[in-house]
């Protein structure tokens, strides 16, 4: 089966954040990039079923040159060759723009299933796989916790709230989005890092894709209001901990 | 012109959230000067209609259909379009659910706009509206503005808005029947179920000291287990832990695990992203241990202590022990 995998390249999870001068962005040319954590699972989940049934892994991304990085990585974990939708600011289109974009790249490849995270960790909106199906006119469904491939068809176990899960049946093609900790993920080998720089990686722009125009737009980005006064105890390990144990002991009364 | 909230159920049962929604749309609605509707989508929902009756709103719509039984999709992305196109509102609000995440993004696809989707809070400017929405992980905010004609969609985070504040009015009930067509929907749903009965209830602990991230690797679970121990803790954690099986997942608290509001709640190498706060937010005294200081855990602390959690919990379980007169 034809497998692509939609992943995205967003700052490393420990970055410190510093919004930019225009207030609409963060400062990028200080921080690292990795894979959104969900589209490593994502990846991940798409390298078992190719395993299992054959076929195909095909790495989708769009973003800046520096992508290219995260894509390179998702070529070593096993994806067969990539495609790089080269957009320089990929933060300013809405989902509907991105989703545009992937649906424009994906038409002529005739895909069997597409996967892709459940949600980015940067913009967050958790619903560019669905747009994107929507897009395609296939069917999607989210929150994935496992798929089983049945010819034309495929079962897959979708999470619900409060511990909750359901079977859901659908033809293929689909989008599906996956939850973090469906699969365990696997670190590229060092064979796979050398077969990686022999893959083919097309690069296609915006303009062949057609517009990308957003109805949505940030307009200002800033660090959140505190609702709540923290009082935090200072000084090294052992001091700050007894003034903890003194509130608790004393004014909360749980010890 | 008018707002449209969506309110949820599942098997004759709300989902509280549609509440929270509800205000949010008479607020909006009061400030927009506009009519506020309401629509709950379903199999036999009449009763539900009139519950929802019972609410300050203009009407509810009972969107009402066999093949609406059981959530699908397809099915729910055909009724409420069909309803949209009918009613014409400018602005469509959800409760931020995992119904709502796999069908409204495609909702708001057939009417060419986005899902602003995880929003906190909304004020409008000049007549249209602003969303306040997290951007990564809860670490900012973002203010999004939607433009186009509408209508506008959005689906609001659990807790943004009071649901005790709700105005009582009485509605008119408007039966809906959208025309749907059993082919068209691909999506063969089956029953819910549970994992396996679950035998940690972390809703009736009095303190819970719950672990993230920051602990890094399984071998160093024990030093927080430590300390619940030495505090008579529950032991909890945060997605991350339990999807790595460090810990089981039935002692995962957050909008995929338990919804916990403990005396203390104490989050250890927690940074605090929206699915983990709306599992904890309701803790009467919360404790924040995390080496860094921007946190989004920070900004629901009641108490917080920056450093390294690797020296600060054996440092509380010495000072705790003392306390208690064990050491």
């Amino acid at each position: 089966m034809k497998i692509i995998v939609a992943i995205k390249q967003v700052p490393v999870r420990d970055s410190q954040l510093r919004v930019e001068a225009s207030g609409r962005w963060i400062q990028e040319n200080d921080l690292s990039f990795e894979i959104n954590e969900p589209d490593a699972y994502a990846l991940e989940e798409a390298l078992q079923l190719k395993e299992k049934h054959g076929g195909e892994v095909i790495a989708l991304c769009a973003g800046p040159a520096r992508a290219a990085q995260t894509i390179r990585e998702a070529l070593a974990k096993g994806a067969d060759r990539a495609i790089h939708i080269e957009e320089e600011n990929l933060n300013t289109l809405d989902t509907l723009g991105v989703a545009k974009l992937l649906a424009g790249a994906v038409k002529a490849e005739n895909p069997d299933l597409i996967l892709t995270g459940l949600q980015s960790d940067d913009l967050g909106y958790g619903q560019t796989g669905v747009v994107l199906a929507e897009l395609m006119g296939i069917a999607s469904s989210t929150i994935i916790m496992q798929v089983e491939v049945n010819g034309q068809s495929i079962r897959v176990k979708r999470e619900l709230e409060d511990g909750w899960f359901q079977h859901i049946g659908m033809p293929l093609p689909a989008v599906l989005t996956i939850q973090s900790g469906i699969n365990k993920l696997r670190y590229a080998t060092l064979m796979g890092i050398k077969k990686a720089k022999l893959k083919e990686i097309k690069k296609v722009t915006v303009s062949e894709l057609g517009s990308a125009a957003s109805t949505a737009t940030i307009d200002k980005i800033y660090v959140p209001h505190k609702s709540k006064q923290t009082q935090i105890f200072e000084g090294d390990a052992k001091t700050a901990a007894a003034k903890l144990v003194e509130k608790l002991k004393f004014e909360v009364r749980v010890i | 012109m008018s707002v449209l909230v969506v309110l949820e159920q599942t098997g004759g049962k709300w989902n509280r959230m549609s509440w929270e929604t509800l205000m949010a749309g008479q607020q909006l609605a009061g400030e927009l000067g506009t009519d506020l509707h309401a629509a709950i989508a379903g199999s036999g929902i009449a009763a539900l209609a009139a519950e929802a009756a019972a609410k300050k709103c203009s009407k509810v719509y009972a969107v009402e259909h066999d093949l609406l039984k059981d959530y699908t999709a397809d099915a729910y992305t055909a009724a409420i379009e069909a309803l949209i196109r009918e009613v014409k509102p400018t602005l469509v609000l959800f409760p931020h659910t995992y119904q709502v995440r796999d069908f409204a993004p495609k909702l708001a696809t057939r009417f060419s706009q986005v899902l602003i989707s995880d929003v906190i809070a909304v004020r409008i400017e000049s007549g249209s509206p602003v969303f306040v929405r997290l951007l990564f992980q809860g670490k900012l905010n973002g203010d999004v503005r939607v433009s186009g004609g509408g209508p506008y969609f959005a689906s609001l985070q659990a807790g943004s808005f009071r649901a005790e504040a709700l105005e009582a009015g009485s509605a008119t009930v408007e039966n809906f029947a959208p025309a749907l067509d059993a082919a068209s929907i691909r999506q063969k749903p089956e029953a819910p179920f549970r994992e396996s009965a679950r035998a940690v209830d972390l809703t009736t602990a009095e303190i819970i000291v719950s672990v993230g991230r920051g602990i890094k690797e399984k071998d160093n679970i024990p030093i927080v287990e430590e300390l619940a121990k030495a505090l008579g803790a529950e032991l909890a954690a945060s997605r991350p832990i339990c999807d790595a099986g460090w810990l089981p997942m039935e002692r995962q608290v957050g909008s995929s695990g338990q919804t916990v509001a403990p005396k203390v709640y104490m989050a250890v190498g927690i940074s605090g992203a929206i699915q983990h706060l709306v599992g904890m937010k309701g803790a009467k005294t919360i404790v924040a241990i995390n080496k860094d200081a921007n946190a989004p855990i920070f900004e629901v602390a009641d108490y917080g202590i920056v450093g390294d959690l690797f020296e600060v919990v054996p440092a509380l379980v010495e000072e705790v022990k003392k306390a208690k007169g064990l050491a």
